[in-house]
């Protein structure tokens, strides 16, 4: 027993020392998105933490009262079928708990899906995210630049990221700002972020996606809208244009550092979405497409 | 010259090749041994050909224990390598072999021929029968297991190990991002030995419907039985998806075919679909044994009935209809949209109430009992407060929304270690100590047990809590390195002492497995535990015919009421006994399924046809072989029962 309660003694030391030092990546959020996925984050751990107790005191109150060691000789323990009122309770208790985090969970799930909270009114900036092994790829079709491993954004703006992949299946990440979302070959998929002030945040593929996946990074910075501004001035000043042939010798497998170019390779290599997809749902034409989609969403809500 | 080119390593590495060497020197030895000690015979009469349950159930245990010391190897290269940040210990290449094989390894060839080992081996034990339904086809499970794990474990040597990681996603294991043989080992090890499981779980379903003991209704079967009932059945719903999800990714890289491959009409999707549809019931497949053997130690050593059957056996049959309506929640970012997320997300936490139910249930089987802390039951007791945290977290990463910021990190592989571990691997340790008198006679030594249980819950936690906080830092899973501004490395070297300390661990129980062969008393009687089921009416160990006379039974707790309330278990008299046959024929047959998919894995098509030919040949000559069983004599029977003390019943 000794050794039991110096083992806890040093794992609960070891969590506080631990959890004191610097915040957790995905429990110091700086967006909207990714405050909503930390704040479900510390109700679970809060709920979770009310089971975890009380399990843990039962049986050590359990084991300390009804070990062999404590009883006479001759203790016959009693044979107990069930009873209905502890029963019910064992099986209440969890479903209000399981019913209280459902509801949790699917608002925060339409939550993280739609444009983040308190910037409904604006019009999102689009930037695609595409991956290649093992690069990303940034095209701003409103600014038409490319960016390579890095992207600038400005803050206090809804940010879309559309993602899709030249390769394996990865996965768009940057825990300060959201969750992640799968960029996959045959269809594009959406984040959409914004980041409540200007900052440098880590950004990767979380999904294996071979030999270089370690490596697959990217740097996140949200500008105030003036230096986006210039920024996207001094690209457009100083860089090359992207070429289909250019854009081939990038999606080579391998590392590459940040680079920039003006216009975009969406116009030689669009993004599989629309008339482009890799798989369709019926009509290919744009128009349909975007029918269907809304038939999806009036699906959903309902 | 060309004909060999293709066997050769598309990555060596020197650790490589020392393995190739140990592999040569040990068969050698190993081939020498037995030709030196002439148990050519033996082996092949008393093990190889066997059809008898308990043998081939100690068979499977000695390849999971095989296993999980070449799955821990890999794990203890890993924690190696990620000690600490920018280690050069293996490369990208070597890293991503090692995790891939590891999490095959630990699941196919450890955890599933553990868990259908002490099935095979208790369950018609627990049921009062002979044998299973189909001891011939039981064989052929067990060698077919064998040969995909064999398959599995040269790829390392001969062409290169997969690397697309153990759910061997696409695009990125087509040919393309996967161009050396590793994705075809996985394919056809897996195919080969996945069916051998499915006609495992189709001989169980048989066995437990159709040959327990005369007055064992349904719901007087022991826990043990209950679990493998529901796991068996599935495994017969989850089984073909794999079977079907492996031959499509085979016409895909082999063929052609572009079923998973992004464009030409194939989605990369349905991989993940198909993977999770059925790996997500294996988990359940994995697990509710390991609740079937938690249920029967705790309650043997309270020495009480165990609390709640019937909400037992109803939490177990919940928890396999839910098990096949939770698979997305493997991929929530994939892009399904909040409606399939909130859906999947609530069918998940679900799962947790049945769960639940079970936990509460063993605390109160041990209120008011006689606690006795032996090995089996420390496990069983660090197993409660261990799997709910990982159950709680389970929960935590149901929830759609956060798990955005979990998937693909170490809180999730935190999280999966936390319930296989303590869940899956624990049972495992605890019922093979529990049942190994049963087995062989003796008990394992309980000072080395305690020394290694202790090894072991100690250096779990450090393993693994490490890593639920590096996952929320941002340490994706599958990296084989980070720099060191991540500031993952102090817990990251933790985890690595974590990993020491278990591998110590096993390292003990391995070595009371020697220790009690030599020093443990033989003397310990027919019931060294204090049973509660039947299989601890008969002798240890078990003589072939598993019962002299066919147990009669009353109660769900059959041997404990006969202990207790003189319910008479064995009213009959000794008679003849009919025992199948030991058959070359499943090993030959799995053989020839070893040749067949190794030439499938390296297309030389001449071979896989020969093989094909050779082994329905072998169907049809299974099918019109007249063997009737052998009779065991009531004279022999009597004999054997007098060695046993005498005490016939």
């Amino acid at each position: 027993m000794k050794a039991k309660w110096a083992f806890l003694t040093l794992v609960f030391t070891i969590f506080t020392v631990l959890t004191g030092c610097e915040p957790l990546l995905v429990l110091d959020p700086k967006g909207p998105q990714a405050e909503t996925t930390s704040n479900v984050i510390w109700i679970s751990i809060i709920s979770m933490s009310f089971i975890v107790i009380t399990v843990l005191v039962l049986l050590v109150i359990i084991l300390s009262k009804y070990r062999a060691s404590k009883q006479p000789a001759d203790y016959e323990p009693p044979h107990i079928e069930g009873h209905p009122v502890v029963e019910g309770t064992i099986i209440g208790i969890p479903i209000l708990i399981v019913i209280f985090l459902s509801v949790v969970s699917v608002i925060s799930s339409y939550q993280v899906e739609s444009t983040p909270a308190g910037y409904e009114d604006e019009e999102p900036l689009v930037i695609y995210a595409s991956s290649s092994n093992w690069k990303w790829h940034f095209s701003y079709p409103e600014q038409d630049i490319e960016t390579v491993n890095y992207v600038f954004f400005p803050a206090n703006r809804s940010i879309q990221f559309k993602l899709y992949s030249y390769g394996p299946i990865t996965s768009f990440w940057i825990p300060q700002l959201a969750g992640q979302k799968y960029a996959m070959g045959d269809m594009v998929t959406k984040i959409n972020l914004a980041a409540d002030a200007p900052g440098e945040f880590m950004g990767r593929n979380a999904n294996f996606s071979g030999e270089g996946f370690a490596e697959n990074t990217f740097n996140a910075t949200a500008l105030s809208q003036e230096d986006f501004d210039k920024w996207v001035e001094d690209i457009k000043k100083t860089e090359d244009p992207i070429t289909e042939e250019k854009f081939n010798e990038l999606l080579q497998p391998g590392h590459l550092g940040q680079l920039s170019f003006t216009g975009t390779h969406l116009d030689f290599s669009p993004a599989p979405e629309g008339e482009h997809a890799g798989h369709q749902h019926g009509d290919s034409s744009d128009k349909n497409h975007s029918e269907h989609e809304q038939n999806n969403k009036d699906k959903s809500s309902k | 010259m060309e004909f060999f080119e293709r066997f050769a390593l598309p990555h060596p590495d020197p650790m490589i090749y020392a393995s190739m060497v140990a592999i040569v020197v040990v068969s050698i030895a190993i081939v020498a041994g037995l030709t030196y000690f002439k148990k050519w015979g033996y082996l092949w009469n008393e093990w190889l050909t066997t059809t008898d349950h308990k043998r081939i159930g100690i068979m499977y245990l000695i390849s999971a224990l095989l296993m999980l010391f070449r799955g821990g190897a890999d794990a203890v290269m890993m924690r190696i390598q990620l000690s600490s940040p920018e280690m050069e210990f293996l490369n990208a290449q070597h890293y991503n072999e090692v995790f891939t094989t590891h999490g095959v390894v630990m699941i196919f060839f450890m955890a599933m021929p553990f868990v259908i080992g002490l099935m095979n081996y208790i369950v018609p034990l627990q049921i009062g029968a002979r044998d299973v339904a189909f001891p011939r086809l039981n064989a052929l499970s067990f060698w077919m297991f064998f040969a995909g794990a064999m398959l599995f474990n040269i790829s390392f040597v001969v062409g290169g190990s997969p690397d697309a990681g153990w759910t061997n996603y696409f695009p990125l294991a087509g040919n393309e991002f996967s161009p050396t043989v590793g994705v075809n080992y996985y394919m056809w090890a897996l195919q080969i030995s996945g069916l051998g499981t499915l006609m495992t779980g189709i001989n169980f379903l048989v066995t437990i419907f159709k040959m327990r003991a005369p007055g064992m209704k349904l719901m007087k079967m022991p826990m043990f039985t209950w679990s493998a009932l529901i796991t068996n059945v599935i495994i017969i719903f989850a089984f073909p998806v794999l079977t079907v999800a492996l031959l499509m990714g085979t016409l895909d890289r082999q063929f052609g075919t572009a079923l998973f491959t992004t464009g030409s009409g194939g989605m990369d999707m349905y991989w993940a679909n198909l993977f999770w549809v059925w790996g997500h019931p294996e988990v359940y497949i994995l697990i509710l044994p390991a609740f079937g053997i938690y249920s029967e130690i705790i309650s043997t050593f309270s020495q009480r009935n165990l609390y709640g059957y019937k909400s037992m056996v109803g939490s177990m049959v919940l928890i396999s209809l839910l098990s096949f309506f939770v698979w997305v929640h493997h991929f929530f970012t994939m892009g399904q949209g909040a409606l399939t997320n909130s859906i999947f997300s609530i069918t998940t936490m679900a799962i947790a109430i049945p769960t639940g139910i079970k936990i509460f249930n063993w605390l109160l089987t041990m209120w008011k009992g006689k606690i006795r802390f032996t090995v089996p039951m420390l496990y069983s007791v660090a197993f409660i407060p261990l799997f709910t945290v990982g159950g709680v977290t389970g929960v935590m990463l149901a929830m759609a929304s956060a798990d955005y910021q979990y998937h693909n990190t170490m809180f999730l592989v935190a999280h999966f270690h936390n319930t296989i571990i303590p869940g899956v691997v624990y049972a495992m340790l605890a019922g093979l100590t529990y049942w190994w008198p049963k087995m062989f006679g003796f008990k394992l030594n309980e000072r080395i047990g305690k020394w290694a249980f202790w090894f072991n819950v100690i250096g779990f936690v450090l393993a693994f809590f490490p890593m639920y906080l590096t996952g929320l830092d941002g340490q994706a899973r599958r990296m084989y390195t980070y720099s060191e501004s991540t500031g993952f490395g102090p817990m990251n070297m933790i985890a690595f002492v974590g990993a020491g300390l278990f591998a110590i661990a096993f390292i003990l129980i391995a070595y009371n497995v020697f220790y009690s062969f030599k020093h443990s008393p033989r003397n310990i009687g027919d019931d060294p535990w204090n049973g509660r089921s039947l299989e601890w009416a008969t002798h240890n160990p078990v003589p072939a015919y598993n019962f002299a006379i066919e147990p009669e039974v009353e109660s769900s707790q059959a041997f404990w009421d006969h202990k207790q309330k003189k319910h008479n278990l064995f009213k009959g008299k000794i008679s003849k006994i009919h025992m199948p046959n030991n058959s070359g024929i499943p090993i030959i047959m799995a053989g020839i399924l070893f040749v067949f998919g190794f030439s499938f894995v390296f297309s030389i098509w001449p071979a896989v046809i020969i093989a094909a030919v050779a082994f329905f040949a072998c169907m049809i000559y299974s099918s019109f072989e007249n063997d009737q069983g052998r009779y065991i004599s009531e004279q022999e029977i009597k004999e054997t029962e007098a060695k046993f003390g005498g005490d016939s019943k």
